[in-house]
This record gives structure tokens, sequence and C-alpha cells, in this order.
């Protein structure tokens, strides 16, 4: 456990593979990307299902110019005008991803995989200079593990084990994110003591979980 | 008078393709025209809509005043979770997805062709686009449902012979249902099933790119 967001987000440094949890603003760790945008620490890859939206959240990294690279599936949402800019003077790069599939290469980083075939995109864009193979008479696309240097993630309850337990459609891209970086960093609802969750409601495994802090009303709640 | 113009409103094709979703479905409503699909679901039918974001069992959106930050649909709107609701994690809600385990996605559309590409996430040309579920949609599915306008803002035809934006999935679409008409699409080519107000087969074979077959079952008079 730490005391404070800005604590949290210590450690982080320039280039890293960055997980952010969330689905257009539900689930996203706010509290924690207003830390990260503070620290300031430049070139950044982002791995998140959106860019961002007005002033808040993920829009904070694109505004301060630290991203160079943003792993989405949907990244033209409404208001997102701060990753437009980005994108559009050449600052920052972007690799669209299925959603499926970004769900999945982060889950084969966090399950030591190599990688895996899906016949998501197949015969797209999105496939071009992939590798493909047939398989049963179908053609499936090769995609590579997607591995986090830190991942900032959000829950309603934890303990200081890290244990963490979600709630409602703000789960979403959580539970795989905390599971595949170097560092998970979870902003919680209300830190619970010891043994308050039921091992049987815990649905982020507190293994997978380096810092947990509390940010009352920061959502999941 | 006025003169009615031929074919249905976007709001009477989405009663229409309500009629055709079975009870006890499991169903995925793509973002846009699909969405209003929901609101004409016969009250007798039990549909379980999924969404992307781990919900399985997704009810109609909050009365105003009620909204939950942690309940969102797939667009990023509130909604509410319907009796028999599951929740999940992304990974398992696009494992029923590529699983093959929704009965019926339903999908906007830019294009549809003969053979059943769809393309409905970039027009050509255009830099950055959003592909969302789309893709994984279209490939898992078991039955994979286009519901768009007949043509698009310029009255050019949208069911075309060969997709000319960039496609979502090759040969992923089942059926067509469009402001026109209602089109199978088969291994010998599109089959119209049902035909609009106003709309009669000279219409259809008209507004649409490649050729189109008439199957015995339409009504008659059309």
């Amino acid at each position: 456990m730490v005391a404070s967001v800005d604590e949290a987000v210590a450690g982080v440094r320039d280039g890293d593979v960055v997980l952010v949890g969330g689905f257009g603003i539900g689930g996203v760790p706010l509290v924690l990307v207003e830390a990260l945008a503070r620290l300031g620490r430049r070139d950044l890859t982002l791995v998140s299902n959106n860019c961002g939206t007005g002033e808040i959240g993920l829009a904070l990294l694109f505004k301060h110019h630290l991203v160079r690279k943003a792993c989405a599936s949907f990244p033209a949402q409404a208001g997102n005008h701060h990753f437009v800019a980005a994108y559009e003077s050449g600052e920052c790069e972007l690799e669209l991803v299925p959603q499926g599939t970004l769900a999945e290469r982060l889950r084969a980083a966090a399950a030591g995989l190599g990688g895996f075939y899906t016949p998501t995109g197949a015969g797209t864009d999105l496939a071009a200079g992939k590798e493909t193979r047939e398989i049963d008479g179908r053609t499936y696309v090769f995609e590579k593990p997607l591995r986090g240097d830190v991942a900032l993630v959000s829950a309603h309850r934890g303990d200081r084990f890290g244990n963490l337990r979600h709630r409602r459609s703000s789960r979403n891209f959580n539970p795989v994110m905390a599971m595949a970086a170097r560092l998970t960093i979870a902003q919680v609802e209300e830190i619970v003591p010891a043994g308050a969750l039921d091992p049987d409601d815990v649905h982020t495994p507190g293994i997978f979980v380096d810092r947990v802090v509390e940010v009352r009303g920061g959502g999941q709640g | 008078m006025t003169e009615r113009a031929p074919g249905w409103t976007t709001r009477e094709l989405a009663a229409r393709l309500a009629m055709d979703i079975p009870d006890g479905a499991y169903v995925n409503l793509g973002i846009g025209l699909p969405t209003s699909v929901t609101a004409h679901i016969p009250p007798d039918r039990e549909v379980m809509h999924h969404s992307e974001n781990g919900i399985v069992g997704m009810g109609p959106p909050p009365p105003a005043g009620e909204e939950d930050p942690d309940l969102m649909d797939a667009g990023k709107n509130p909604c509410t979770l319907a009796l028999g609701a599951s929740i999940c994690d992304h990974t398992v809600s696009f494992t029923i997805i590529r699983g093959g385990r929704l009965d019926i996605a339903v999908l906007g559309g830019m294009q549809v062709s003969a053979r059943g590409d769809l393309a409905n996430w970039r027009v050509a040309g255009q830099q950055l686009g959003s592909v969302g579920g789309a893709m994984d949609l279209a490939a898992g599915a078991r039955q994979v449902w286009v519901m768009m306008t007949h043509t698009d803002k310029s009255g050019r035809p949208k069911i075309v012979r060969e997709c000319s934006y960039p496609l979502t999935a090759a040969r992923c679409v089942d059926r067509v249902y469009t402001t026109f008409a209602v089109l199978d699409v088969t291994d010998d080519g599109l089959v119209a099933i049902d035909l609009a107000p106003g709309v009669d087969r000279a219409a259809l074979e008209a507004s649409v790119e490649p050729p189109v077959r008439f199957a015995e079952r339409l009504p008659a008079g059309l």
C-alpha cells in the first residue's frame, strides 16, 4: 500500500510501455493517469482501448506530449482533440488493434505465451505484413504478446495483499492489464482490512498487483 | 396528400429486424443504427444483450438521475442490467465473441459485397479509423447481420460488387437489412427475402450493384 498517488507512479521511466485499464472512461484509473501526467515521463507507449476525451485522464498524456505511440482499438471517440493533435502532428504514432486481439495479446503476455493465431482481421489492412496460417480451412493471423512495463488499473475494493475486486462493467481491461505488466499499480475506491474480501470474490489476485492506493470517489464506487 | 418515400424509415427497419431475433437469443447490437433495435424486441421474447466491455444481459438505459458510472454500454452510454445478467472481463467477453457463443451480431455497414464482405470501420482515404470490436464480432458470431441505410448520403449503392472501403472481414455477412429490403447472402449471391413498402423488384435491382435473386417466399405482389 502506498499513501499517495504520486508515490504510486514513482519509478515509471521514459520510454516505458504503460497499460491503462478502462473502456471509454469506465474503469479508467483517472487519478493515477493524472499523476503520470504530472510525473512527466516522455516517449511512453500507451496501451489502452481508447485515447482519452476532453481534458481528463488519458487526454492529459497527449496534451503534455508524453506519448510516442498509442495502441488502441477505438482512438477516434468524440472529444479526443488532444490525441488527434498529437497524431496529426506526427508526434504520436498509432497501432490500431482490434479490441479482442488487444485483450488477447495482453493475456498472452500475462500467461507467458509467445503469441496466438486469430481469425480476427484476416484479409484486412490490420493484418498487412503479418504471418498467416491456414488451420482447418480457415485463415488465421499471428499476433504477438503485448507486455507492459507498467500497468495502471482501477478497482472497487483492494487490500494490502493487492487483491482486487472490480465493479460492474468497470472491470473490463483492468484484470488482464494487471497481469500483463512488470509493475502493476492499482487505484481503488476503498482499501479494506486484510481478510475482508472473500477469497471467492477476488477478481484480480494480489500476486499480480504491486502497489495499491486508495482514491475515494475515483470511479468503481 | 404527401406521397410517402419508398422504403422503411430507420425506425421501421429496427422494428423489422427485431422481429427476426428469436426468443432466447444472445445478441450483440453494434453502436449506431443497430443499437436502436433493442427498443423494438417484442416483450414476450427474452433476448440477452452482450456488450464488449463485459456485460451479458444488458438492460435499457436508466432513468435520468440513476446512472451508474460503473455501468456503460459499448457506446459508452449508461445502461442497466437485465434479469440473469453476468459481468466478465475483456478476455472472457471476447472469448464469448470469438468462441462462437453469440447467436447474432448486428453490425452497421458502409458497404457489403455480394460475397458478404463487410466494410464498416473506415472510409477509403481516411487516415484515422477506429475498429473497436467489429472485426472480432464479424469473425466470431454465429450469424452476422448488417443493418444500414440502403444507399449512402450521396445516393450511391452500399450493396456493391466489391468493397472499395477497407474491409472489416471477408465473407462474414449472413444477412443484410437495408431501408429497402432484407437480403440473404448465399453461395449463389444475394437473395431478397423481403421488400419494404413502395420498393418493387426493379427498384431494388436498380439500386444495388450485384445481381439479386428473389426468394419464392416473398409475399405475393412483391
